[in-house]
């Protein structure tokens, strides 16, 4: 899947995550991700790896994501990683 | 060593000493013997000679006095919170006359304290010990492991314990005294920077060996109300200010809206309306947080309803109890802290919002302290565990945040103690297999209750039998720790160093965990 643009997703609130896809020259997917110590300790290998399984299975090859995270579960990182990247093409 | 909870515990702490593992919570209650104390006496006046004068000009004067010097312990209370200005005024006077490795017993720090991690790196501090501490710089160095012996933590009862037993000697007591009179009498309910009851350093004023009352509100003599009375205090300071009157309140105290914090509040006081304990007479405590006031609001509704009339709200007094108060919900209310300004205006117009000294509330070592009479206490947890016991002091990284504050005395004393919060905060479930550091032991923690459920403590077999045709949601600690589990995702665990940077006491003065560095 190509990008054209950037594609945000999300909000800064409590409970959620805010995700910025963007088109990159560089192959693969490089994952900036950003939160409270606390959560990113603790959860950070798992979002991280989350973002990566979800960007390709929607076909996401080479791009930037930049997430920042507020305490998002699982499903609501998914959803915003989705929509991000469908904003971004 | 492992203790009986099973946490790792050193037979000796380098910075501590010798350690009397905990055993269990109602394991020590064997006579004690008090320590003494040598106090001066002060000469009265006479004819041919004036008698000793207390007012000093200066704190610096007063550390002089004293004979304050290296190695040291001196020690202060938090009830001005926030808005406290005398700790760090008397910690740089201390500093500036080049006094080191002091022993700081503060009752309670706060973010307002940050000038103190300077003397902490500069060595003035070497040591603290707190009942109360606020997330903020000086619980991030004490994290960080910047202080040279690890931080003791106590709670509101196990600290007069252990100033009374003489395993807190304080040299040097400093009163910030919001009223007060030339020859020290002195009350903090009166004044520009009244901050309500001072019941966390009545011990002190008792026990060290010299007391200095920190005014910016001389009064003629005497003082009145007098709320610690002049036989106990050496000297007299004044200053310009003790407090910022803006940190001195903690904002409004209110009613939760959040609909969550509603929906457990609601539960909470079903749960404690079936299990019998909304009768006449009862007492009940809560924290001054938004969800443990919509549970005393929905408990005043079921009085109101029954017409049932309590004895007594105890700990820390908001509006809310003072209004319970009023309204003829209590008859009486036991102070330990006054947390906004019509609090405080109670407790020194009205004669039945009386003041409690730390002693009183909590010390398992007396003939019987309030949390033994109270009935209902409804507690907070930053984590809890599948044995019941809570952690309020360390964040699930490690990161010091809390103390016990009046958390496992009140959970020992009460009948029915109750957690309230949620499963999930962010996206942490409060829930764990084992809690990062245990404050209080899962025997004195009856009943869980949180947004996606209730767990009962097995032990309570009373409860589990009024409650067994029960609507609420009531489920196996394991089965609501699973619910959690599935949304949050399993987290990974934290890695610790082995340099212990807290000691935790219980309340008995036993260890009931330490508190080691994150990685």
């Amino acid at each position: 899947m190509k990008l054209n643009k950037t594609g945000e997703a999300g909000a800064a609130e409590s409970g959620d995550i805010l995700v910025t896809v963007a088109p990159s020259e560089e192959p693969g997917i490089q994952i900036e991700l950003s939160g409270k110590s606390v959560i990113l300790k603790q959860f950070g290998r798992q979002i991280r790896e989350l973002i990566q399984k979800t960007a390709e299975e929607n076909g996401l090859e080479n791009a930037r994501i930049c997430a920042k995270d507020n305490g998002a579960l699982d499903c609501t990182i998914k959803a915003r990683v989705r929509a991000a990247i469908q904003r971004a093409v | 060593m492992k203790n009986i909870l099973g946490r790792d515990i050193p037979d000796y702490i380098e910075g501590y000493g010798q350690v009397r593992p905990f055993k269990g919570a109602y394991a020590s209650i064997d006579p004690r013997t008090r320590t003494t104390i040598t106090r001066r006496s002060v000469r009265p006046g006479n004819k041919l000679e004036p008698g000793e004068a207390k007012l000093l000009a200066s704190i610096e004067e007063a550390v002089e006095k004293t004979g304050l010097r290296d190695g040291m312990t001196v020690s202060f209370h938090h009830h001005l919170r926030n808005g406290d200005y005398v700790t760090n005024m008397v910690m740089k006077v201390i500093a500036e006359k080049g006094i080191k490795d002091i022993h700081v017993a503060a009752t309670g720090i706060f973010a307002c304290h940050e000038p103190l991690v300077e003397y902490i790196k500069s060595g003035v501090i070497t040591g603290m010990s707190v009942n109360y501490i606020s997330p903020g710089p000086v619980a991030k160095a004490i994290t960080k492991g910047l202080l040279p012996k690890p931080a003791v933590f106590r709670s509101h009862g196990g600290r007069p314990r252990a100033v009374e037993a003489g395993d807190l000697h304080v040299d040097v007591a400093f009163i910030a005294a919001p009223c007060c009179d030339n020859y020290g009498n002195i009350n903090g309910t009166h004044g520009k920077s009244a901050c309500g009851v001072l019941s966390y350093i009545y011990p002190d004023a008792q026990y060290a060996d010299h007391v200095v009352a920190v005014t910016d509100n001389l009064v003629p003599y005497p003082a009145c109300p007098i709320e610690i009375t002049q036989d106990f205090v050496d000297y007299v300071v004044t200053v310009d200010s003790i407090g910022d009157p803006n940190g001195i309140v903690s904002g409004t105290t209110k009613v939760t809206s959040d609909p969550i914090g509603l929906k457990i509040a609601a539960a909470a006081a079903e749960l404690i309306d079936e299990t019998g304990y909304i009768k006449e007479g009862m007492s009940c405590q809560t924290g001054a947080g938004g969800t443990s006031l919509a549970v005393a609001a929905e408990i005043k509704k079921r009085m109101q309803a029954k017409g049932v009339v309590g004895s007594f709200g105890a700990g820390g007094i908001t509006a809310y109890f003072v209004e319970m108060l009023n309204e003829g919900l209590f008859r009486a209310l036991f102070d330990v802290q006054d947390f906004d300004l019509v609090s405080v205006a109670s407790a020194g117009s009205n004669p039945k919002h009386m003041a409690m000294s730390g002693s009183l509330y909590g010390n398992p070592h007396n003939c019987g302290p309030v949390v033994n009479n109270l009935d209902i206490m409804i507690l907070g947890a930053t984590e809890i565990d599948t044995d019941f016991n809570v952690n309020v002091i360390t964040g699930s990284d490690g990161t010091i945040m809390g103390a016990s504050g009046g958390h496992n005395d009140t959970a020992a004393g009460s009948k029915i103690s109750i957690v309230v919060t949620n499963l999930l905060k962010g996206r942490l479930c409060v829930l764990r297999d084992k809690v990062t550091t245990v404050t209080s032991p899962g025997e004195t923690i009856d009943a869980l209750v949180t947004d996606r459920g209730i767990a009962i403590n097995p032990r309570r077999t009373d409860l589990l039998e009024k409650l067994k045709d029960s609507r609420l949601p009531i489920m196996d600690i394991s089965k609501l720790k699973e619910i959690g589990d599935k949304l949050a995702g399993k987290p990974d665990s934290i890695e610790f160093t082995d340099k212990i940077v807290g000691v935790v006491e219980y309340r008995d003065g036993t260890v009931i965990d330490v508190v080691r560095q994150p990685k």
